[in-house]
């Protein structure tokens, strides 16, 4: 039981790790009412960068729009199961791609739960038992908590272009933002997903929409923004449903980044063992 | 020899008192030797099921490989040393190879386990024969516990999930090419069997596996267990069913004591309304010249004299009674669904330890609840017994 929660809990500490750090799954296609409230802040560093001419640069783009070495966010993720909704909040701190500090603001039940995540090592620490648990290996493969989302989501090196390479198949208008097609297939075979499918925002370079193969081709899952933001003069998904494509009557899992913040200069002692119990 | 002609005489003379007392005793003789083999048929049964179905004659495990914890699957593989791959060859052994995976079933999700063993094998009762690939989705077969938890019946199909050994997420389909009417749970509840080649294949595991079942009667080969595979026998593997066959016993013993109880409870209180009513009689026989000692050996023969009374009852109406029960079984209708390794029905078995140490234990007991009151007749005065005065 306890290795249950304990799992259930790593798992949301590592999804919303993933989430905040890492918006790789995070693919805006904003929609029109937001679209209009954007294209008022479009910030002009998003426009000086020349346009790019090939595939990998496009890709290099959309990693260089979501990816930074420092950031704070307090987020929510909503799991819609079939005996109704559950939402969980988090402030999460991130660095490096690599290392999280997450520290858990509701349920009440979770409250004060913190995870740490130093690579691919994971400890949580529960107040109710004062106790710091580390959860390594495979317990880091397992689902999250009755949502739509693995930890293998969001594991992986975040960097895309390190492990794709991609292609552009087309162009499509997708919620009145021009986008273009991108074909993704993984460089190395120790990838979670061996092909991925890329709507990218042509102007702002943040994906709307990501589909997720598996090797035999099959969808696995999709990735659907459904509003996006802009945070010193860079792109990212604001609100997101992750949905498992294999489950045929599935709502999803929704996120919702209600606050983020890029700071390079996060403490050193945040990631540390010693953290987790103050 | 008069004592006892003297004790069993005098027990006769108890009328319709004596043969009720016998014959509650007879009923818990007729009980407990029902219910010891009953256990005793459970036992056997299942440790037959649990080793036809899965165990063989002992099992090879790649070490990394712990069946009470699936997450160590992913690393629980690899290639068969060469004296179990001889064993394989020779239809000695069959390999399987287990990875974790997610089916899609029925709207349902449900993280299974994923077996691969060889088509053609005939070591252990899974149907695989019935694995034949037809080209289309991967055939599988499930047990009647999975069909019924995943919603799934012969010819449907559904969606397996499954990472490959670099870790990349793969997906198919499968249709059940059979379903195998099983109570073995380990082989049922959340398992799903397709070919071994298939399962290598599609995990990119060649020539790998996660344990080698023996045939029964096979001897294990030199070195097979040398290096990352361990051997695990029969023993070893019942160990499971037989601690939970213990504590039945246990749960039986339980109600064996109350049965007892209340034929103790008989046997005592004849014996203390002897003492107490037939005080004269006892002082006529110290009068007479037998000593207390063995006043008190006719009293406590007496007493003891109910169980062989009982026996030969329950011999006479409980013998048919356990040949017939014997011969339909006890329903154990969907025990199966609680993971015990059970037919539908069980059949006692019983052995001569069964009935005699049955008889024993009844018989001891008997003389020893009978002998407690008899301890008064020690404090006897002869006089007040004349009188009809205990002192």
């Amino acid at each position: 039981m306890l290795k249950k929660i304990i799992l259930g809990l790593g798992a949301l500490g590592v999804w919303l790790f993933a989430l905040t750090p890492i918006p790789e799954e995070i693919l805006a296609s904003p929609d029109a009412e937001n679209i209009e409230n954007i294209e008022a802040s479009v910030s002009p560093a998003a426009v000086v960068k020349s346009a790019p001419q090939t595939a990998a640069e496009i890709l290099q783009r959309i990693d260089d729009n979501r990816l930074s070495d420092g950031k704070i966010v307090v987020m929510s993720m909503t799991i819609h199961g079939r005996r109704g909704d559950r939402t969980i909040s988090a402030k999460a701190w991130q660095r490096n791609l690599k290392d999280s500090f997450t520290e858990y603001l509701a349920p009440a039940r979770e409250k004060g739960t913190k995870m740490l995540k130093l690579g691919d090592q994971l400890w949580t620490y529960a107040p109710d038992t004062d106790r710091t648990i580390l959860i390594s290996g495979h317990l880091l493969r397992q689902s999250v908590m009755g949502s739509d989302l693995s930890y293998e989501d969001m594991m992986e090196d975040p960097v895309l272009a390190n492990n794709y390479n991609a292609a552009i198949s087309g162009e499509e208008t997708l919620n009145g933002r021009s986008a273009w097609i991108l074909e993704l297939t993984a460089k190395k075979d120790d990838l979670a997903y061996a092909k991925r499918q890329l709507w990218v925002d042509q102007e702002r370079f943040i994906a709307l929409k990501e589909n997720l193969y598996a090797k035999s081709g099959a969808l696995l899952k999709t990735l659907d923004v459904n509003s996006v933001m802009q945070v010193d003069g860079r792109w990212l998904a604001k609100s997101m449903t992750y949905k498992d494509a294999l489950k045929k009557d599935g709502n999803g899992t929704s996120v919702v980044i209600e606050s983020l913040e890029f700071n390079d200069n996060l403490p050193e002692t945040l990631f540390s063992k010693a953290s987790l119990r103050k | 020899m008069p004592l006892f002609k003297l004790a069993l005489r005098n027990l006769l003379g108890g009328g319709l008192r004596t043969w009720l007392n016998a014959f509650i005793l007879s009923v818990s003789f007729v009980i407990i030797i029902g219910c010891q083999g009953l256990y005793k048929g459970m036992a056997r049964q299942m440790e037959h099921l649990a080793v036809g179905s899965y165990y063989g004659g002992g099992q090879y495990w790649q070490a990394n490989y712990d069946p009470f914890d699936t997450l160590t699957l992913d690393d629980a593989h690899g290639r068969l040393p060469d004296a179990l791959q001889k064993m394989s060859a020779a239809g000695q052994a069959v390999p399987v190879l287990k990875r974790q995976a997610t089916l899609y079933a029925q709207n349902r999700v449900l993280n299974i386990t994923l077996n691969g063993i060889k088509q053609e094998q005939t070591i252990i009762d899974i149907p695989t024969a019935r694995l034949r690939d037809t080209g289309h989705a991967i055939p599988a077969i499930i047990g009647d516990a999975m069909a019924k938890s995943a919603g799934l019946q012969q010819g449907d199909t559904a969606v397996l999930r499954w990472r490959n050994a670099h870790g990349t997420f793969d997906a198919n389909e499968i249709y059940i090419a059979a379903i195998m009417n099983t109570q073995v749970g380990v082989i049922d509840q959340g398992q799903v069997w397709i070919a071994l080649d298939v399962m290598q294949k599609i995990t990119v595991l060649p020539d790998e596996a996660t344990l080698v079942i023996t045939a029964q009667g096979s001897a294990p080969p030199r070195g097979a267990d040398a290096g990352n595979w361990v051997f695990r026998n029969q023993d070893f593997l019942l160990t499971d069913e037989r601690n939970m066959m213990t504590s039945e016993y246990i749960e039986g013993g339980i109600m064996y004591a109350v049965f007892l109880f209340l034929a103790m409870l008989g046997i005592f209180d004849t014996q203390i309304l002897a003492i107490y009513h037939r005080i004269k009689e006892m002082g006529t026989m110290l009068a007479l010249g037998i000593t207390k000692n063995d006043l008190i050996w006719i009293f406590t023969l007496e007493g003891a004299l109910h169980s062989l009374l009982a026996a030969g009852l329950a011999f006479i109406y409980g013998t048919p009674l356990l040949i017939w029960f014997d011969r339909i079984g006890f329903s154990m209708a969907d025990m199966d669904q609680f993971g015990l390794a059970l037919g539908d029905t069980i059949y006692p078995v019983f052995t001569p330890g069964i009935i005699i140490g049955t008889a024993i234990l009844i018989f001891a007991l008997t003389a020893f609840v009978s002998y407690l009151p008899c301890r008064r007749i020690a404090k006897l005065n002869p006089t007040d017994a004349l009188r009809g005065k205990i002192a």
